[in-house]
């Protein structure tokens, strides 16, 4: 349910790309043609905004409460719940196994999207600028499918490749026997979040560069300008927003992201249980709903500082 | 081409040559085990069959999850349609005080309020509302984290819109849910079709929100019931699972494409996610 829209449409921090200048430029008078009136403008938007209040809102207020509560799925707890204050919490903080899932979630976030994504996307876009169309358009594909294939298939595509008795990978680098998933869980899962997620960078680069003026290329060229310095003095400088609204977004959305509990579940012992998973098995498969609630209130918290920052970047642009 | 050059193509094919293997390597499977007559987790040459597909169509659960998938992404893209068409319709047209900040926030509350973060209160509000097992429970959840984005976007739409003709169909006496219906809606079609396939493309391939609200194998979802898939030795039933991932790929698939095709605009970065 990640839905913040993407840097594509509505681009918040990169230089406007060349149809997308006059877009920006738009007719903003409230004449209110269609007479519609305040009141029946509140009657279209009120439904909208009920749905939204019951089933968004609330449950991210009720979160507060709950999270001082000793609620549970089963038993007296489940009937009566009592209030604990701040007792979740501290539990919380104190706990391990929470320290441990948090310094999880960091390196997984950390590698797979801040390091892995960005990079190998940004290395794709530049790459792809300069391949011919027919390969260029092979090679997006691959990247885009792995991508827009549901997480459940390609959750089953990674168990099969990394199979430890038939496994494809196994077969082809001749390392029969390896158990990829009990030997290198988290590798494995941040090696899958960057297949399953880099065409998100790779697309929002390869926008960002089309935005870069091509007179600057030339120029870096003619004054004999390497790779490197190319890449460093003409393309930095002019994707800069583009590269902060990347980082924001896939470390909003790879923190967020369940899909490693269909390889994994989150083990072997907890090797591999990021924050999302550890709630998973806290509050609905051991129950303690009120200590879940306190641990889903740090996650939103954590979501809150990452998204105001984008949001706030997002409004700029288009104030 | 001078020497440098000639090899920063090579090293440009040889990066892509790698590049192409390791997103190519995981797909191969879908293509091979789905017509392979015993079909392994290995990619191997198929020992070719369409009898898988019979045993797909044979299993009552995996066709029913289908059907699933089909309701509540039907489900959930009619109420996002409608509430947003309304929504946006209204705040592009009428300055409401606050819009803009209203807009901003429920774009703020949708970033943060995700499944995997607000799955404790999603749950127990669900419980308490008793629509635990129940689709519509898991289509209203849905529908609450798309609204804000759709709207967004749809405003976008509705304000490149021109006003014009509304003015003209008023002078006619059309009343405002007529305007709407006749006028509107026909001129931002692209915006709306843009929103109903993204809407899809979401709840298609939702694991999580399914899998925490409904409890019955028959009301499961495709992206749920897929992990329970499993021969009577234990084993996954591979020709099954195999048949049954291409099956479920397939419309996003397509539907990804389509977009791509019909509204050739940059709009790739918003149809996932």
């Amino acid at each position: 349910m990640t839905t913040v829209p993407s840097p594509t449409e509505v681009d918040p921090a990169g230089a406007p790309s060349p149809e997308g200048g006059s877009r920006r430029a738009r007719a903003v008078d409230d004449g209110d043609a269609a007479g519609l009136g305040r009141w029946r403008a509140t009657g279209f938007v009120a439904p909208a905004l009920l749905v939204v209040a019951v089933f968004l809102v609330f449950p991210a207020i009720w979160t507060l409460y709950l999270g001082l509560t000793n609620w549970r799925l089963t038993g007296l707890a489940a009937a009566e719940p009592e209030f604990v204050g701040t007792e979740n919490y501290t539990d919380a903080l104190s706990d391990p196994a929470f320290r441990n899932s948090l310094m999880l979630t960091l390196v997984f976030v950390f590698f797979s999207a801040i390091i892995g994504q960005s990079i190998l996307g940004f290395a794709l876009a530049w790459t792809a600028r300069r391949l011919r169309p027919a390969v260029r358009s092979v090679l997006e594909t691959v990247v885009l499918l792995a991508w827009i294939i549901p997480a459940s298939v390609v959750a089953f595509l990674w168990l099969a490749l990394l199979d430890r008795r038939e496994g494809t990978l196994n077969a082809l680098l001749g390392t029969d026997g390896t158990a990829w998933l009990l030997e290198y869980p988290m590798q494995s899962i941040i090696v899958f979040n960057i297949w399953n997620g880099t065409a998100f960078s790779m697309l929002l680069f390869s926008s960002a560069l089309a935005s870069v003026p091509p007179s600057q290329f030339e120029t870096a060229k003619m004054a004999g300008a390497g790779t490197f310095a190319t890449l460093r003095d003409v393309v930095l400088p002019n994707i800069r927003g583009h590269i902060l609204t990347n980082t924001l977004l896939i470390t909003l959305w790879t923190f967020n992201v369940f899909a490693p509990y269909l390889i994994t579940a989150g083990g072997p012992q907890g090797r591999t249980e990021i924050l999302g998973i550890y709630i998973y098995r806290v509050a609905l498969r051991d129950g303690a709903l009120g200590q879940g609630a306190a641990l889903s209130l740090i996650m939103i918290i954590i979501n809150l500082i990452v998204a105001s920052v984008y949001l706030r970047l997002l409004r700029e642009r288009r104030a | 081409m001078t020497v440098r050059e000639s090899l920063g193509a090579v090293g440009r094919y040889v990066f892509v040559g790698f590049v192409f293997v390791f997103f190519a390597l995981p797909l191969l499977w879908l293509l091979t085990a789905p017509f392979d007559a015993a079909p392994s987790v290995q990619v191997s040459l198929p020992d070719f069959t369409l009898q898988n597909f019979r045993t797909l169509w044979d299993n009552p659960y995996a066709m029913r999850s289908l059907g699933n998938s089909v309701i509540i992404a039907a489900g959930t893209m009619a109420i996002t349609l409608v509430l947003a068409a309304l929504a946006s319709y209204a705040l592009s047209r009428v300055r409401i005080p606050g819009r803009d900040t209203l807009l901003y926030l429920l774009l703020l509350l949708s970033s943060i309020v995700t499944g995997t973060a607000a799955m404790v209160p999603t749950f127990l509000l669900m419980t308490e509302l008793g629509l635990i097992d129940r689709q519509l429970g898991v289509v209203l959840v849905l529908t609450g984290g798309l609204l804000p984005t759709a709207i967004f976007i749809l405003k976008d739409f509705m304000d490149s819109t021109p006003r014009s003709y509304e003015e003209s169909a008023r002078v006619f006496g059309a009343s405002s849910l007529q305007i709407l219906r006749h006028v509107v809606i026909p001129i931002a079609r692209p915006g709306l079709a843009t929103i109903a396939v993204w809407a899809v493309v979401q709840v298609w391939g939702n694991f999580l929100v399914p899998f925490i609200l409904l409890r019955s194998p028959d009301r499961q979802p495709a992206a749920v019931v897929m992990f329970t898939f499993y021969t009577e030795g234990g084993q996954p039933n591979l020709a099954l699972i195999s048949t049954f991932s291409l099956l479920f790929s397939i419309p996003v698939v397509l539907m990804y494409l389509f977009v791509n095709r019909r509204y050739g605009f940059r709009f790739h970065g918003g149809i996932k996610r």
